[in-house]
């Protein structure tokens, strides 16, 4: 039964899931692929930010700089090489972000993760506008949307079997006792800043991946497009939502969670904003530690 | 050699000195005494030792590699572990995960079925047995000391600091206490312990050194120490202390 459910059951998921496209129209593909590129992002984040508790808002910087880095060199490398440069592109921003922010704690470290995002934003935008004297960029690469959800479907899973991998290791247990008692952590021989350091350049690359891969959605981008905070919000709210330091917690919180937006963004497009916050208060308030958390309080309640 | 040596160790915060130029050396084996009253500088000394604080002047060294102002995972995988003067478990965590964690990420690195055998014994030798897959938050208050503790033992330290580790205990549970760090002597670890508690000091260590004002002002046999007017005047006040 363990093993059908750790392995087996994922893995028909995912097959599944790979075939899906076969069968969808081009709308139900769209949302496909915002499923899989919000399970993706949440996953990532919650890599990283799920046991550490260290709040990130900078999502949005590393999945922008991934779509960023595609517009810019779409017409002058092979697509994979591309992609390995906006991979090493995020996980050297990472680098220096992490070396530089990683002592912060609280609420210093959540305001200065969207400091990140909005910095970068005005920084290209300036660039753009300054040196090469147009704002927007033309992405045109030969994938159809089936090759891109591919794709992303790929990087979500490795991204959930990653985060299994990790949970089982040195590393996710040292991410779990930080995340409890940074101290007790450093008194037990715990190098805590190469420990966030490694996760958090991790969960940061694989941001940057999912920019880049879902960047030939748009064809044009601009910094106000790929740079937009909602991205970092609705991350940090799907991971909750389902649970942030369970494997499977981000996922679940996503799937709803982006249908939700989506259904919202089309039906009350001028108020949705004002929803979405309303849902976001309601999950903190009732929710604050996942639906999966919830799930296993109440039979905890029921078994005394 | 010394197997601790503390040379001169200050800490200095803006203008206040809570440790002043504080010297004295542990043998192998030894169990000492850290007393004072409030504010005396003790737990920043035990910090100084830990790595929770640079020394803002002087030298640890244990067995002639220094400690100070390394961090605080470099000097406990240099065999320093410690409890905290508010208990300080990992609520979410089981027991075994708890007490396994110095046993994975200190000096030995065990990991799987290793670590779990060290972690068992270390619950074993503080009264745990059977209860490691216990969520911690769900322990009482001396069940939570005993953790603490069972973690520290589980680091395999060769000098165990102890900040008030029998503070809040009611009598019977400070007998237990008492005969819990009594079995550590056999075991040939080096304690310096930070004691309010003056059964417990005379119990369990021959030594006692006492602070006041960040400056040690004494530093003996117990018994001594304890009848010295200078520490009695320190505890009671001077005007006290002439009544």
């Amino acid at each position: 039964m363990r093993i059908f459910l750790t392995y087996a059951l994922p893995l028909a998921a995912l097959a599944l899931l790979a075939i899906a496209p076969l069968y969808a129209s081009a709308y139900q593909l769209g949302l496909l692929l915002g499923i899989a590129t919000y399970v993706t992002l949440a996953s990532a984040w919650a890599l990283f930010s799920g046991h550490t508790r260290y709040i990130s808002l900078a999502t949005v910087a590393f999945y922008g700089t991934g779509a960023y880095t595609v517009a810019v060199l779409n017409e002058s490398l092979p697509y994979p090489m591309v992609l390995a440069t906006a991979g090493l592109i995020g996980a050297g921003l990472a680098l220096v972000v992490g070396l530089s922010t990683l002592r912060l704690a609280g609420i210093y470290f959540v305001i200065f993760s969207f400091g990140l995002s909005e910095l970068i934003r005005e920084l290209i935008t300036w660039y753009e506008v300054n040196v090469t004297g147009t704002l927007g960029r033309y992405i045109f690469l030969d994938l159809t949307p089936q090759d891109i959800y591919w794709q992303m479907l790929g990087l979500g899973a490795v991204t959930i079997a990653l985060t299994a991998w990790i949970h089982r290791r040195r590393l996710g247990l040292a991410l779990r006792v930080i995340g409890d008692d940074e101290t007790v952590a450093a008194h037990s021989g715990i190098h805590l800043a190469r420990v966030k350091l490694i996760a958090f350049v991790l969960a940061s690359t694989i941001i940057t991946l999912a920019g880049a891969i879902a960047s030939p959605r748009w064809v044009y981008v601009e910094p106000s497009i790929v740079f937009n905070p909602t991205v970092s919000f609705l991350t940090v709210i799907m991971a909750l939502l389902g649970g942030a330091n369970r494997l499977w917690g981000p996922a679940l919180g996503a799937v709803p969670l982006f249908l939700i937006f989506e259904w919202l963004s089309s039906d009350f497009p001028d108020t949705y904003p004002i929803l979405l916050g309303l849902l976001f208060i309601g999950v903190v308030f009732l929710l604050p530690h996942g639906v999966l958390a919830g799930i296993e309080q109440l039979r905890q309640r029921r078994k005394a | 050699m010394s197997f601790l040596t503390i040379d001169k160790a200050t800490k200095r915060f803006g203008g206040l000195t809570a440790v002043n130029e504080v010297s004295f050396t542990l043998q192998e084996g030894e169990i000492a005494g850290l007393l004072g009253p409030n504010g005396s500088g003790k737990t920043t000394l035990i910090n100084l030792v830990s790595g929770a604080l640079p020394v803002s002047g002087g030298v640890i060294t244990l067995e002639g590699k220094t400690l100070s102002s390394r961090r605080p995972d470099v000097v406990a995988r240099a065999g320093v572990a410690r409890t905290f003067q508010l208990v300080r478990i990992l609520p979410s965590l089981t027991l075994m995960e708890n007490v396994m964690i110095p046993a994975v990420f200190g000096a030995k690195a065990h990991w799987g079925r290793a670590a779990e055998v060290v972690a068992e014994t270390a619950l074993a030798q503080v009264g745990l047995k059977g209860r490691e897959g216990l969520r911690a938050g769900d322990l009482t208050y001396i069940d939570q000391k005993r953790l603490e503790l069972a973690r520290a033992l589980a680091a395999e330290p060769r000098l165990l600091l102890l900040d008030e580790w029998l503070a809040g205990l009611n009598p019977t549970e400070l007998q237990q206490g008492i005969a819990l760090i009594r079995s550590l002597r056999e075991t040939g670890i080096t304690v310096l312990m930070v004691e309010h508690i003056m059964e417990a000091v005379r119990a369990l260590c021959p030594r006692a050194l006492v602070m006041n004002s960040g400056i040690l002002i004494a530093d003996g046999e117990t018994g001594a120490v304890l009848s010295d007017p200078q520490v009695i005047a320190a505890y009671l006040g001077q005007v006290d202390a002439h009544a």
